[in-house]
């Protein structure tokens, strides 16, 4: 998740995309000026924050985004056709990006949630970025994402539905989050927006497409829809920790986009000739929900997947 | 399943003056393939503007054809504005 130049000790084997940092631009044609989304920005905690609190928002959003990259990056390779494959992995990388600037503004914000490195008693500084060690060393209990991220992938109409809701649901909040009192989080935000849009409008693009196709692609995605919708209470759900920074400026309120969110998915079921779903809701386990740490069977194995290698390696470098 | 139909992609790059063509990709409709086109295409920030194409809608020249076509523009070199100075900074000639 880091994106370090490569050391200059690697000597010969010169990195192929120097040219496109700095340099000589007019070498290339095509896919250089990238922004960097948070240059110039004013990292300093906002007046009436707790830094404990924004850490702990910034690790459910960062979380959400987390999780169901690592979910749609499992559809690499697998998809039913190429382009839609390079798609749901376009989306992985844009919701990866999110977290990664979420996760590193929790460890800026309260650094006591970077996780320890597993046998690190030797006192040496830690290689691993901080959001690196958030992302691979910390427990399932220690997530706070959303139930609706982690879900198993089902087949590619379900992916689609997960996706409109997700999508739907996030790009609700942080239309209204770029104007955070958190000058990151507002950056972040802005950043979001343009992405979780193109994502909303390719999940709504597919999910009418399947819902108005053949008998078969339709009962797939109503039967996958009715399978996310399981989650779509608790996405407007607030934490107490939402509620606080809500109060401070500084968070969204969940509860306050839900009738906007809602309306973007009346608008794609009345198009797909879809009744509102009525299914019960899940997204707690004796009271306590994913932004509580607590979470379905599914975390664990898809955590164990995604942290196996780092765990193997906790002091490798990449 | 019946093959979607293949399209021919062209971009043009931020520093481009026209439309450059990159490739091809399957889609079952014109919007998809401009979708298709800017997640397969567009994805380290190549492009501000995507035109898609029917490959099958594409009259082609003949490779049969090369030398009646091309062979005789080849030795006419008093067509090139060669007697002109261009200055260094003019350019895109």
């Amino acid at each position: 998740m880091s994106y370090e130049a490569p050391a200059s000790d690697h000597g010969d084997h010169d990195s192929p995309y120097e040219g496109l940092f700095g340099g000589d631009s007019d070498h290339w044609a095509f896919g250089t000026d990238f922004d960097d989304p948070l240059a110039g920005i004013e990292a300093a905690i906002p007046d009436g924050a707790d830094p404990r609190a924004l850490a702990q928002y910034c690790l459910m959003l960062g979380d959400d985004a987390l999780v169901l990259s690592h979910r749609l990056s499992q559809w690499c390779g697998r998809a039913p056709e190429l382009e839609l494959d390079i798609a749901l992995a376009n989306i992985a990388l844009d919701l990866l990006g999110q977290a990664r600037l979420l996760l590193a503004r929790a460890a800026s914000a309260d650094p006591s949630v970077v996780p320890p490195l597993p046998g690190s008693s030797d006192g040496l500084p830690s290689p691993v970025p901080a959001e690196d060690a958030l992302a691979f060393f910390r427990d399932d209990r220690a997530y706070r994402n959303a139930w609706l991220a982690e879900a198993p992938n089902g087949d590619f109409g379900q992916t689609v539905a997960r996706i409109l809701l997700f999508a739907t649901a996030r790009l609700a909040l942080l239309e209204r989050l770029r104007a955070s009192r958190d000058a990151v989080l507002a950056a972040v935000a802005a950043k979001g927006v343009r992405e979780l849009a193109y994502h909303r409008d390719f999940a709504a693009r597919w999910f009418v497409t399947l819902a108005q196709g053949t008998e078969e692609s339709r009962g797939r995605v109503t039967a996958g829809l009715a399978e996310v919708w399981r989650h779509h209470d608790e996405l407007f759900r607030a934490h107490p920790v939402e509620r606080e920074l809500a109060g401070a400026g500084v968070a969204v309120d969940p509860a306050d986009v839900a009738g906007e969110a809602d309306a973007a998915l009346a608008t794609v079921l009345a198009a797909s000739d879809l009744p509102w779903p009525r299914v019960p809701q899940a997204g707690q386990l004796g009271g306590r929900s994913g932004r509580d740490g607590a979470h379905t069977e599914a975390l664990s194995p898809l955590l164990a997947e995604m942290q196996s290698v780092a765990r193997a390696h906790p002091r490798g470098r990449w | 399943m019946t093959e979607w139909p293949l399209y021919e992609v062209f971009v043009r790059g931020k520093r481009g003056l026209n439309h450059v063509h990159v490739g091809s990709l399957h889609a079952s409709d014109d919007q998809m393939a401009i979708r298709n086109a800017r997640d397969v295409y567009t994805r380290r920030n190549e492009g501000v503007s995507i035109w898609v194409v029917r490959s099958d809608a594409i009259t082609a020249s003949s490779p049969d054809e090369k030398d009646p076509l091309f062979a005789p523009s080849g030795d006419k070199v008093y067509r090139h504005p060669t007697f002109y100075e261009i200055p260094d900074n003019v350019p895109h000639m």
